[in-house]
């Protein structure tokens, strides 16, 4: 068997049937692209987590009874700290005494006359800043110590973090949902497209077979077709995602991004996800070509 | 060469058997035609010995291959070994004549210098030096059944299958087809032609086997189309 006279048995193939190949190549494209923008958005999910893991601290608020006859943390406050420090989810503690939250408060405030008159310094509690290992976990600083003795109050930066978290989660999920039926549209037209393009050449087929052409021989360009056509499509994604990345994202969340709400998305990102597009475009035009051509396709 | 030995043929759809225990042998280096009114299974029987079917009774082997045992994914490899040729010359329409008889080779796996080499000579034995850039809607039945004849000897089969090789051709024509058929036979090659043309078969004075619904009737060395009737 030779290349180059099944190669140009592919290039008839898709040029006969033309407007079938062109209606496979976009939805493959669509699916493929639809893909490349879920993992885009879950690499960028899982960068914001990291970059918000740095700076996810929870302070936790002693009683003023505690701030003001305990400033240098030896009693209650050292219980709670210990506590904390032997916290296998707890990777810092910190103590912020009354004193240290009073100079803070000045420093937020300054020049600010106003602020810095209605506050006491025994009207601020001490606290204790805690990080963590692990920022999705953030809840459980205030599960475990709210009601314990000492402790005020909890500050809580939960909610802000996942309604942010479970933004980008929706819009992954949704994407790959999408990206999954359009992954089932473009299997089907894929399918038909083989059966139309088996069915149109099957006199052809039968001649080559009663010369002794195997059935690998007569079959391989349905496949080659069907591998072509998931490619071009494969492409046109990756095309399509850099596009939408240097003329939207780029543009027009390029103040958000610079920010660090969200991280942006990098050339590298691009790398990583183009040759994932291109090789789930072959497999599954070669897989639902191969499993059409052993269901369908007799001869 | 071929051997078949109580060969029953039927189609589901069909009542009567279109093989009805048919034993036959023929041997290497004969031409042999193989004649009966439509529908007596001379087709039937081709198809046969090409594993376009397989009989429910009987045996058959062809060209040293048991056909009754045969796996599915050896019946190319015992088709690379025959030769083919029908009355509506089943070529690849979309393919030049050269591409068409170098197709026989490419299957075979024969590499690219020896098709370009070998594939004018064979154009040439059968009369079509400079048409071999034609397509087969561009040229004549004649010439089209000369295309499907050079394909079928191109690899030097051991044995040539006809069904009705003239049957869409006029009677000079196909007294050229008969002559190139005679000429591959004269290399060695086997040939068995299914026909109805009894002009054909009275002038060639060949073995006759005849079938009449699905029966084998007559098998006689140098005979007619006609004789008993
Ligand atoms: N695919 C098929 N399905 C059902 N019956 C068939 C099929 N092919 C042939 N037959 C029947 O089998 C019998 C033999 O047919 P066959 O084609 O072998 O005859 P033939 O001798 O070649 O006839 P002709 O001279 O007209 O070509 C006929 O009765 C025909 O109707
Ligand atoms: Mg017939």
């Amino acid at each position: 068997m030779r290349g180059g006279y099944v190669f140009s048995e592919v290039l008839t193939g898709l040029r006969r049937n033309i407007t079938m190949t062109i209606a496979m190549i976009l939805t493959t494209a669509i699916s493929l692209g639809l893909l490349g923008g879920g993992i885009l958005v879950a690499r960028m999910t899982s960068h914001a987590q990291q970059l918000y893991g740095d700076k996810v601290q929870v302070d936790v608020y002693l009683t003023p009874e505690v701030s003001a006859n305990d400033p240098d943390c030896r009693d209650v406050c050292l219980t709670l700290k210990d506590s904390m420090q032997n916290n296998p989810d707890i990777a810092s503690v910190e103590y912020h005494s009354q004193e240290d939250a009073y100079n803070e408060y000045k420093e937020r405030f300054a020049g600010q006359k106003e602020m810095l008159d209605i506050v006491r310094k025994e009207a601020l509690s001490a606290f204790l800043r805690v990080r963590l290992k692990d920022p999705a976990k953030i809840s459980i600083i205030s599960e475990q110590y709210s009601g314990k003795p000492g402790v005020r109050s909890v500050s809580d930066q939960r909610e802000l973090l996942n309604r942010v978290f479970s933004v980008l989660n929706g819009v992954r999920n949704a994407t790959l949902a999408i990206a999954l039926v359009q992954a089932i549209a473009a299997l089907l037209l894929i399918s038909n497209m083989v059966q139309i393009a088996a069915f149109t050449r099957r006199t052809e087929t039968s001649i080559m077979r009663l010369v002794g052409a195997s059935r690998w021989r007569t079959q391989l360009p349905f496949v080659i077709e069907a591998v072509v056509a998931g490619v071009i499509g494969a492409v046109l994604a990756v095309g399509g995602l850099i596009a939408a990345k240097v003329w939207f994202v780029d543009k027009s969340l390029s103040s958000v991004m610079a920010t660090g709400v969200l991280p942006p998305i990098t050339a590298n990102d691009m790398l990583i996800v183009a040759p994932i597009l291109i090789g789930s475009g072959i497999v599954l035009a070669a897989v639902s070509a191969y499993l059409t051509l052993r269901a369908y396709v007799r001869t | 060469m071929i051997h078949l030995s109580h060969v029953s043929k039927s189609y589901k759809t069909s009542t009567r058997p279109a093989l009805d225990d048919v034993s036959v042998e023929v041997d290497k280096g004969e031409f042999a035609f193989l004649i009966g009114p439509s529908g007596s299974g001379k087709s039937t029987f081709l198809r046969l010995l090409l594993r376009e079917d397989a009989p429910e009774k009987g045996e058959i082997s062809v060209a040293g291959s048991d056909l009754t045992k045969i796996r599915r994914s050896k019946v190319p490899g015992h088709r690379r070994r025959l030769g083919c040729v029908f009355q509506d010359f089943r070529l690849l329409t979309n393919k030049t004549v050269s591409q068409n008889v170098g197709f026989a080779l490419e299957v075979l796996g024969r590499p690219r210098a020896v098709i370009k080499r070998v594939v004018p000579e064979v154009l040439e034995l059968v009369g079509l030096e400079g048409k071999s850039n034609r397509l087969p809607h561009e040229l004549s039945g004649g010439e089209q059944q000369r295309v499907a004849i050079a394909r079928a000897f191109v690899n030097r089969p051991l044995l040539l299958l006809a069904d009705e090789p003239t049957g869409n051709l006029d009677p000079d024509t196909s007294a050229d087809i008969m002559l190139l058929l005679e000429r591959i036979n004269r290399t060695g090659t086997t040939v068995l032609m299914a026909t109805h043309d009894n002009a054909i078969v009275d002038s060639m004075r060949r073995r006759v086997i005849e079938l009449q619904l699905g029966k084998l009737v007559r098998d006689e060395d140098r005979g007619v189309y006609g004789v008993g009737r």
